[in-house]
């Protein structure tokens, strides 16, 4: 909303300052978004006496001319208005100053050889009117030398924001009305013009509608003549930021601005019959304003008559019977609309404007009869013509809210002690009528007031919220106490050992292109949204690594050399219900080098599934899990290289974790370098652990030395190694501790088919060493053992 | 018998030319071996009268002496100097680089979030969270938002298709603020609350200053008595605890917001120094500017309506605030798409060493 200070000083009474205004403003909740000073746009501009004009030499159309600007220096300025000549008094643009309207900055020059000192301005270029058929010419006694904005009349503009809860505040009486309740001066009544009916109104207006349309108010006036407007409603519209058309309807744009109070005129030469407000028929079009057609619908309200539909009730007219300069007869319409149904209307319609703005957040029921006589006076005045009475059908909402309000709750929920005086004064400079014991009648037009709460909105805004002091919240005694939960500690503690292990914590989209969300969904629905802002933000995400793919695509295309990233967020599934199911993740992403070529390593090392595998049982211990008992299985997915890639699992059921190479095939589809390895952790799966105590169990460590016994068997490729292990330790739980693959070897000396594992075990012994014989037995029994379970395996040592 | 002086002179001198422990090994089986002459004059001695015995002992022990220490003295020297030799050719060039360990980073946002949490928690908020994928009565409806309220309009929010409807038939979207915490988190427990929400928030809007996804962090209180005064003091001392100055100067404005009655704005004095936005000191003062940093307000009662609570007994404030932005104001950011872009140059740059975790004691900022 924006408006000149001239245009407030028409409704309140104050020689405050424009900064002054300003910080009231802000003060009081309607947020200055800028100050507008026309000043310092027209710095730099002059008035100047045209002292002699000649034919240029070189030029047909353009004349020399010397001027004075009142210093007694006369200056030479070529110009190329016709109007130019000795004896007038115009304006100079001096170098330096810049033009209004296109922003040139004015220079000493030559043209066609001539020297130029400056410019003598049009008022298009000082963007104070469209004429650019000749400069501007002042009267004869226009002072010389005097700065032009101070002889124009510098008007600044002060544009605010009106939050949506303040539809009083969308016309510049009702800002006036929030300032004189702060203090910055006195609101004036509005001044209602003197003009006589005569005779009813010849239109038949009705409300078919009442509940869309409660209220449907109309005169006509007969004989005006529309043209452009005066300039001075030019100026006031232009600073309020609006176009002027011709004067009937920028007369009813002023009736908006000045009192928040949309009006319709309509050509009664284009209108047939009764006048009326109703429901439009499915499928019924309308050509509004805009020059766009618009098909309503059963919902909507409409002005119509017998020919058809005339105006998008509460947002936009019709162009068929919208004036034009050969209006001569004019309906006015006020009405009042249902705010919900005309808010509904904009945007099924997609259709936004000022009318809407302001419909749809309540404009003042009480003021449809006022609203009516300021434009009826407004168009007597300025077009002429002779109104008819008024005619209403319907009527406005009457029933105005009543609150029982309790003064001291202004300092119990606003915290601050406003007498009771005060309090009531700021109240009835707002409209409101306190009554006896407190019951306060709330203007109709303060759609926004619900309760008491709304009542103590506004005393501390009026009375000042830096009037509010801190107060300290009440605290419990002692140190605070944790708050943190198990999940946050787990994310927590991840995140900085992820961080510690050389990753980069990465925080990626939670939308990715269809293809992409698809690519890595198994069979779960996605959730994909209606109106994604690109077709890269679409579909939520089912698992951390296509975005993290995507980063570390990108950065090769940047040249690095490599990327280890992790993100700790959300994947998005349906749940059945339709309910959002939320799973908390743990992703990461190892390519490009792992190591660069180096004098001691050598070549380039690329990641593999063992760098995944590492970092998944380490970031799986740190989040608590039994890491000693998980279980590596296949089915990690089919974004992941079938023969490279495993699943981490808590039996055969809770998966915690897949990681290994990524399949080529989705490298292939992000277009991404490989190998590339990776892991996602499933932190929702992780068992949290129940009932830990500070106190660890007492250290224990065994009096007697572990023996190590080395064993190597070939056994068939495809068997994994964990089972040779297992075999192993079967064997006597009781005295083998720990069993660990230190070698594989395929190749020379190794049946074909077969690889060779050398196994380190390690002994316990309790109470007492173990004998040689003792030794052996353990050594037959798992011997055994690794016969027993695995078919085709031999004992090499 | 030779002469033992004259022996003994030149066993010193074969001792004192020997150049490797074998020819000194050599040269003590010579002399104090089994069948050296030093071993072989000694044993004469057992052969000998008493007056032959002391007459002839002297010299021979002494030669013995003699012999020894100039052994040990070069064994000594030998090895010294092997040793020395060994050192020499097992020097390395320690100007060649050694393996490096990549260097791994935390994010700002989940650095401040920690910071949040930190400070949050010892004015006793707990951190709360809720579904980002929201239905439009958590989102809107019971923050005083029904669906004709124009602010709805105002979020610029992601929706999902018709056939995404939750079972009670709610249009489901992507959470426009963190405020529908507030809601969740006053119907599971109830009040006197205190929590923060940080997280993900979501709207359709993409420029420069503006990322489609971003992060807010929401503050409620609700219990007996709290006021405007317990908001301003609550967010004073958060800015000074997380900007870690004592001048940081709020300003409060007047607003709206539908779930808020009355509502505030909060602006923070800040000043410009070398181009960058530095948070402290009073708005007005010259050099200074206000910037507006959240809104927020006393929770409207609508709202405790809605999450099951009695206005007449509860009472209490909300707030938010851009985590992103702070977290840019803090650490001296520009562009908030890069955030979201993971590029490991900018996670060194602006990220964290996973040993900065914030703590009270130490403050919870990490300088650079």
């Amino acid at each position: 909303m924006k408006f000149s200070l001239t245009w407030l000083k028409d409704y309140l009474e104050t020689t405050a300052t424009v900064s002054e205004i300003c910080d009231a403003l802000n003060a009081i909740g309607l947020e200055v978004e800028g100050v507008e000073d026309p000043a310092e746009r027209l710095a730099g501009f002059r008035i100047a006496h045209v002292l002699t004009a000649a034919r240029h030499p070189d030029a047909d159309k353009l004349q020399v001319l010397t001027v004075d600007t009142g210093d007694g220096n006369p200056l030479q300025v070529v110009c190329g208005a016709p109007n130019a000549r000795a004896g007038m008094k115009g304006v100079l643009g001096l170098p330096g100053a810049v033009v209004p309207a296109n922003g040139m900055v004015l220079k000493k020059s030559a043209i066609r050889g001539v020297e130029s000192n400056g410019m003598m301005c049009s008022t298009r270029e000082l963007e104070l009117g469209d004429d650019h058929d000749g400069i501007i010419e002042l009267p004869d006694d226009a002072p010389v030398g005097t700065a032009f904005a101070d002889y124009h009349g510098a008007d600044p503009v002060i544009e605010v924001a009106v939050t949506p809860n303040r539809p009083d505040c969308m016309g510049v009486y009702g800002i006036a009305r929030d300032l004189a309740a702060k203090g910055l001066g006195t609101l004036k009544p509005i001044a209602m013009p003197a003009f006589t009916p005569a005779g009813a109104c010849p239109v038949e207006i009705r409300t078919d509608d009442p509940q869309g349309c409660p209220a449907f108010y109309g005169r006509v006036i007969t004989g005006v003549t529309n043209g452009p407007s005066p300039d001075w409603l030019q100026a006031r519209l232009k600073s309020a930021g609006q176009r002027p058309i011709s004067l009937l309807v920028d007369l009813t744009n002023y009736l908006m601005l000045g009192f928040g109070r949309p009006a319709h005129v309509y050509d009664m030469a284009k209108l047939q019959g009764a006048v009326v407000a109703r429901r439009a028929k499915d499928g019924e079009q309308v050509l509004a304003l805009n020059e766009k057609t618009y098909t309503l619908d059963a919902e909507m309200v409409v002005i119509a008559d017998d020919a058809g539909v005339h105006d998008i009730a509460g947002i936009m007219g019709g162009e068929h019977s919208g004036v034009s300069e050969t209006t001569t007869d004019v309906l006015l319409e006020i009405a009042y609309f249902d705010p919900a149904r005309i808010g509904a209307t904009g945007r099924k319609l997609g259709l936004s404007s000022d009318a809407r703005t302001r419909f749809e957040r309540g404009v003042d029921p009480a003021f449809l009869d006022e609203g009516l006589d300021l434009l009826t006076g407004l168009i007597v005045e300025f077009a002429g013509g002779q109104p008819s009475e008024v005619v209403r059908a319907g009527s406005p909402p009457a029933q105005a809210k009543v609150v029982a309000f309790d003064p001291g709750l202004t300092l119990r929920l606003g915290g601050v002690d406003v007498p009771e005086g005060e309090q009531q004064r700021i109240l009835e400079s707002l409209g409101f009528v306190v009554g006896a014991d407190w019951h306060v009648t709330c203007p109709l037009r303060r759609h926004d007031i619900e309760g008491p709460a709304d009542l103590v909105e506004e005393v501390v805004r009026i009375h000042g919220l830096d009037k509010v002091s801190s107060v300290a919240l009440p605290r419990v005694e002692g140190v605070a106490r944790p708050t943190a939960t198990p999940q946050q500690k787990l994310e927590r503690g991840l995140r900085r050992a992820a961080a510690a292990s050389g990753l980069n914590e990465a925080v990626t989209w939670s939308f990715l292109p269809e293809w992409a969300a698809q690519h890595f969904a198994s069979d779960q629905a996605l959730w994909v949204l209606s109106n994604p802002i690109s077709e890269d933000l679409k579909a939520m995400r089912p698992s951390l690594l296509p975005g993290l793919l995507m980063a570390a695509k990108r950065n090769a295309d940047r040249g690095a050399a490599s990327s280890r990233l992790f993100e700790i967020g959300r994947r998005y599934f349906r749940s059945p219900d339709g309910l959002s199911d939320e799973k908390p993740t743990l992703g990461l992403v190892l390519a490009g080098e792992k190591t660069p070529r180096g004098w001691q390593s050598g070549k380039a090392q690329g990641f593999d599934a063992y760098d995944a595998k590492a970092l998944a049982l380490q970031l799986l211990e740190t989040a608590g899990a039994p890491t000693q008992n998980l279980m590596v299985m296949g089915e990690a997915g089919a974004q992941f290289h079938p023969g490279q890639s495993a699943t981490l699992r808590l039996g055969p059921k809770v998966v915690l974790a897949r990681f290994g190479m990524v399949h080529p095939a989705t490298l292939k589809a992000f277009d991404a370098d490989g190998p590339i390895a990776a892991v996602e952790l499933f932190l929702d799966a992780i068992p949290a652990k129940k009932g830990a105590a500070f106190a660890r169990p007492g250290f224990t460590p065994p009096a007697l030395q572990a023996v190590t016994r080395d064993f190597a068997w070939a056994i068939p490729k495809g068997i994994p190694s964990a089972d040779l292990v297992n075999a192993v330790r079967h064997a006597d739980k009781e005295s083998i501790v720990s069993v660990r693959v230190f070698d594989e070897f395929r190749g020379q000396g190794i049946p074909d088919g077969l690889k060779s594992l050398a196994v380190e075990v390690r002994l316990q012994p309790r109470d007492r060493s173990f004998t040689d014989e003792e030794l052996n037995l353990i050594s037959e029994r798992i011997m055994l053992s690794v016969a027993d379970r695995i078919t085709g395996g031999m004992l090499r040592g | 018998m030779t002469d033992i002086p004259s022996q003994t002179e030149s066993a010193l001198a074969a001792i004192a030319a020997a150049d490797s422990l074998d020819a000194l090994e050599a040269e003590r089986l010579e002399t104090l071996g089994k069948k050296g002459w030093v071993s072989l004059a000694l044993k004469t001695l057992g052969g000998m009268t008493p007056e032959e015995r002391s007459a002839a002992a002297p010299a021979i022990q002494s030669a013995r002496a003699r012999v020894a220490e100039a052994l040990d003295m070069k064994k000594a020297a030998l090895e010294a100097a092997a040793l020395a030799e060994q050192l020499a050719r097992e020097t390395i060039d320690l100007t060649l680089p050694a393996p490096a360990a990549p260097r791994g980073s935390v994010h700002p946002v989940s650095q401040v979030m920690d910071e949040l949490a930190e400070i949050f928690a010892e004015l006793g908020f707990a951190v709360a969270t809720g579904p980002e994928i929201e239905d439009d009565w958590h989102n809107f409806t019971a923050l005083n938002m029904d669906e004709t309220h124009p602010a709805r309009a105002m979020h610029d929010t992601f929706y999902f298709g018709h056939n995404q409807r939750n079972a009670a038939g709610g249009q489901m979207l992507l959470r426009t603020h963190t405020s529908p915490v507030q809601i969740r988190a006053m119907i599971d427990q109830g009040a006197p609350i205190r929590i923060i929400a940080p997280g993900r928030v979501y709207r359709s809007d993409s420029d420069a200053t503006h990322t489609p996804m971003f992060h807010q962090v929401e503050g409620l209180v609700i219990d007996k008595g709290i006021h405007l005064g317990h908001l301003k003091w609550t967010l004073e001392t958060f800015f000074k605890a997380f900007f870690e100055r004592e001048d940081i100067v709020l300003r409060l404005r007047p607003s709206y917001f539908p779930f808020t009655e009355p509502s505030v704005e909060v602006d923070v004095g800040y000043s410009n120094e070398g181009g960058r936005r530095v948070v402290g000191g009073h708005g007005d003062a010259p050099g200074h500017a206000w910037m507006e940093i959240g809104g927020s307000g006393m929770v409207n009662a609508r709202v405790l309506e809605f999450a099951g609570l009695d206005p007449k007994e509860w009472q209490g404030f909300a707030f938010g605030l851009g985590i992103d932005r702070i977290a840019m104001l803090k650490y001296g950011m520009n562009d908030l798409r890069a955030f979201f872009d993971g590029d490991p140059r900018w996670l060194a740059h602006y990220g964290f060493s996973p040993f900065d975790q914030p703590t009270l004691s130490a403050g919870v900022g990490a300088r650079a």
